[in-house]
């Protein structure tokens, strides 16, 4: 599996998973066993996943969504990229995340 | 993996995903057909298997898609699939990764015959994330045999059941308590002791409902002669004296009040609902009185669930005989009586169910809250007796 997060790649969620918005909370169910420890585990993210996870839409690099995220909160790209490198990392391991292309 | 700063583990069934508001309907409870492979005497609903007048009422794939997009649309989390046998559908499959990926959680409800090494493959890849709820009717072929009416029924359950545990699919086991079984009652708690996910004894059903359809007086006789006694009800309800104690006390603490007037005292039709196999939603599995079910063929889940369930709530008894008894009476608890025994029993919302009574009696009497000769709704101090018997003041 691969988990190492490029940058200049693209990211989609996983077909693995579904997202649902729950009072504006987005939670992520398990489609396939394996995902979570149990078998009934669901996951929802904090808000800065939940910022990032709206824009890996399949189309945007990794680059494009920090640039994205900068202009909107006015905070340095560096510590924004580390974020969303940290974000998909842990997304890839969790299998919730694939690379769309790279 | 360990937690982290951004991702949450999250257990459903634990914590309410909702926490500001709550969604119109958290599960919705569809029967996908009323057909069934077994032919159990006791059943308030089956029909035979290859009834094709009734396969061809059914909702069609597409219709039931439909209403999952719109379950999902409104918050609910989960939907239960039940029959009849729902595996009996050739769309299940289809029906169950819908609803799987809509996001929604899966409750099964099945008797395990038709459970095939390709969709326990099924369950096992693309997990219900509910536990499978499996009613085993027998531990020997003899007995099992004799309740579902089936020949080889006994070998089908068991292998579908063995799949399950093979696959590591979790699931529960219920029962029900019928004259060829009930002296297996040790033995199947025994074995139910040792599948992997049982983590309380399992439950049963035994006072076993009428055709919900009224549609045979036949059945119905056979059903009524096959219910325990109410002091049978009673021997089997306290074979552990002490856990029906506790469990009665922290129940009765809770749940214990005259209902009075209103017919709905209990959460039906209130976040959740239950279509029928042909597109009527009804408030709870077993009320099909015409004057209480919805038809979602020619409105919509949401039309339902925020105008038709909440008048029904709102609907009064006006059998004088139910406003004597039933509305006055703080046994509600302990009582199964509701609108929907009323309709099986009598085809109506409020008569009182004698039987049904009779069982709440016993174990009120049993537990000291009234003597032989009261009934509940003749108790003036009923909160007296209540705070005496669980050691909680009512609220």
């Amino acid at each position: 599996m691969e988990t190492e997060v490029r940058m200049g790649s693209v990211y989609a969620p996983s077909e693995d998973v579904v997202a649902r918005e729950i009072e504006g909370e987005i939670i992520i169910v398990p489609l396939v066993a394996g995902i979570g420890d149990m078998e009934d585990e669901l996951f929802t993210l904090n808000e800065t996943g939940k910022n990032i996870w709206g824009r890996l839409d399949g189309k945007k690099t990794l680059n494009a969504v920090v640039a994205e995220l900068a202009g909107e909160y006015g905070a340095p790209a560096t510590e924004i990229a580390k974020d969303v490198s940290g974000f998909v990392s842990e997304l890839l391991k969790r299998r919730m995340l694939v690379a769309v292309s790279g | 993996m360990t937690e982290s700063a951004y991702v949450e583990k999250l257990r459903a069934d634990k914590v309410s995903l909702w926490k500001q508001t709550r969604p119109l309907i958290s599960r919705l409870d569809i029967e996908l057909t009323e057909r069934c492979n077994n032919n159990c005497a006791h059943c308030y609903i089956n029909l035979p298997a290859d009834d094709k007048a009734a396969q061809a009422r059914e909702l069609t794939t597409k219709d039931i898609q439909n209403v999952l997009l719109e379950v999902s649309s409104l918050g609910a989390m989960s939907v239960r699939f039940t029959g009849g046998e729902p595996l009996l559908r050739d769309d299940f499959e289809a029906l169950y990764l819908f609803a799987r990926r809509l996001g929604l959680k899966v409750l099964l409800f099945t008797n395990a015959t038709l459970i095939t090494p390709h969709m326990a493959d099924l369950l096992a890849r693309v997990p219900p994330l509910e536990k499978i709820e499996v009613t085993v009717y027998g531990m020997a072929r003899e007995s099992y045999d004799a309740v579902s009416r089936k020949a080889g029924s006994f070998e089908a359950a068991w292998r579908g059941i063995r799949l399950l545990l093979d696959r590591q699919i979790p699931f529960i086991v219920k029962g029900a308590l019928l004259p060829p079984n009930k002296d297996e009652m040790e033995q199947f708690e025994e074995w139910a002791t040792t599948t992997p996910w049982m983590d309380k004894p399992p439950s049963y059903s035994m006072l076993f409902d009428l055709r919900t359809r009224r549609d045979s007086e036949a059945k119905n006789r056979h059903v009524r002669s096959i219910r325990p006694s109410p002091e049978q009800v009673l021997g089997i309800l306290t074979r552990r004296p002490e856990a029906y104690l506790k469990s009665t006390k922290e129940f009765c603490s809770k749940f214990m009040s005259p209902p009075g007037g209103l017919l709905f005292s209990c959460g039906s039709g209130h976040g959740g609902a239950c279509l029928d196999a042909y597109g009527k939603l009804q408030p709870c599995m077993l009320l099909r009185h015409p004057d209480t079910v919805y038809d979602l063929k020619t409105g919509s889940l949401k039309d339902a669930l925020t105008r038709f369930f909440p008048a029904l709530r709102e609907m009064k008894a006006t059998n004088p005989d139910y406003l004597a008894r039933c509305a006055r009476c703080f046994l509600k608890g302990l009582c199964e009586q509701c609108p929907a025994k009323s309709w099986t029993e009598h085809g109506t919302l409020d008569t009182p169910v004698e039987y049904l009574c009779e069982v709440a009696h016993a174990q009120a009497r049993y537990v000291g809250m009234l003597s032989e000769s009261e009934h509940g709704w003749e108790v003036e101090d009923w909160r007296e007796r209540l705070r005496r018997f669980s050691g909680k003041e009512k609220d």
